[in-house]
């Protein structure tokens, strides 16, 4: 008997690849968790201790823009839902469109937020350099710069998100991801967007909605 | 479309959901609105969870590292609220 015949084969079980490639993605999504956990749990214990201030500070942001980019954000994960599907039925095409349908509207959700951001600019609410001329009270200026800090986070997410998304088209247009058989090339990043979409979730009643 | 039959209602349930959330604001709840607001906020991540990544078909390795992540966040977020909630 060989040498070469008793050693085991050097490719995994394709079952245990993709086991292990998804705890590793299970991993870093749980160490977002906590980057974004953390912001979150400032916003709560502000809340706590600074209630009446919180509110009054959080009734300035736009409630509306916000609702449109959870719907606009919610639509983009159905597509990303609807392409990891295809993607495992082997449907090389749809999957390709979703996911540049679902970069689209990440896009979109894009726009709208810098709309947003220009709108509170113009009203001096905004705590960049010329744009927090109404932040007068040291607590919703506070507010405000947490505001700032995790929506301007998750926007950087999703910015990534989207290049991800674009990148993956491009390498199923290009024939290195052939499906069904590299399905976890489109399953990784849509667990990367819905996380980033779990993140808003979160976000927006905690930034908009405290009343 | 594969997969659309089954994840229309999931994502006709993460609007209502938002809806729900958005309505709840506007009443005079008080001290209870981030707790409901919250509560939404967790129902639309399970559904998310369970649906859109289908974590209720992968393999314990995986759910286990995404659970392990939540209990930390869980830990944080109680730990530091204790101190100002008993002040």
């Amino acid at each position: 008997m060989s040498r070469a015949a008793a050693s085991p084969p050097l490719v995994p079980p394709a079952k245990q690849e993709h086991d292990a490639t998804l705890f590793g993605m299970g991993i870093f999504l749980a160490s977002e968790f906590l980057l974004f956990g953390g912001l979150f749990t400032i916003l709560v214990f502000y809340r706590i201790v600074h209630g009446h201030e919180v509110v009054e500070a959080s009734k300035e942001l736009h409630l509306w823009i916000g609702a449109l980019n959870t719907v606009v954000l919610l639509t983009s994960s159905l597509a990303a839902a609807l392409a990891a599907k295809s993607a495992k039925d082997g449907d090389q095409r749809l999957t390709q469109r979703l996911l540049l349908a679902a970069a689209a509207l990440g896009a979109v959700f894009l726009v709208i937020k810098a709309g947003e951001y220009s709108l509170e600019y113009g009203d001096g609410m905004l705590p960049v350099p010329g744009g927090g001329g109404q932040l007068v009270e040291p607590l919703s200026r506070l507010f405000m710069n947490i505001y700032l800090v995790a929506t301007g986070l998750h926007a950087v997410h999703l910015t990534i998100g989207i290049g991800l998304f674009v990148f993956t088209a491009f390498r199923i247009w290009h024939r290195s991801i052939r499906l069904p058989q590299d399905q976890l090339s489109i399953v990784v990043p849509t667990l990367y967007w819905h996380l980033v979409d779990i993140v808003w979730i979160f976000l927006y009643p905690a930034l908009y909605l405290q009343r | 479309m594969p997969g659309l039959r089954a994840l229309l209602p999931v994502y006709v349930a993460l609007l209502a959901l938002l809806a729900t959330t958005l309505g709840a604001s506007y009443l005079p709840l008080g001290g209870w609105s981030p707790v409901v607001s919250t509560a939404v906020a967790l129902a639309k991540a399970a559904l998310i969870a369970g649906f859109f990544m289908e974590l209720r078909l992968e393999g314990a390795a995986l759910r286990l590292a995404v659970f392990a992540g939540l209990f930390m966040c869980a830990i944080l977020l109680v730990m530091s609220s204790v101190d100002p909630l008993t002040r």
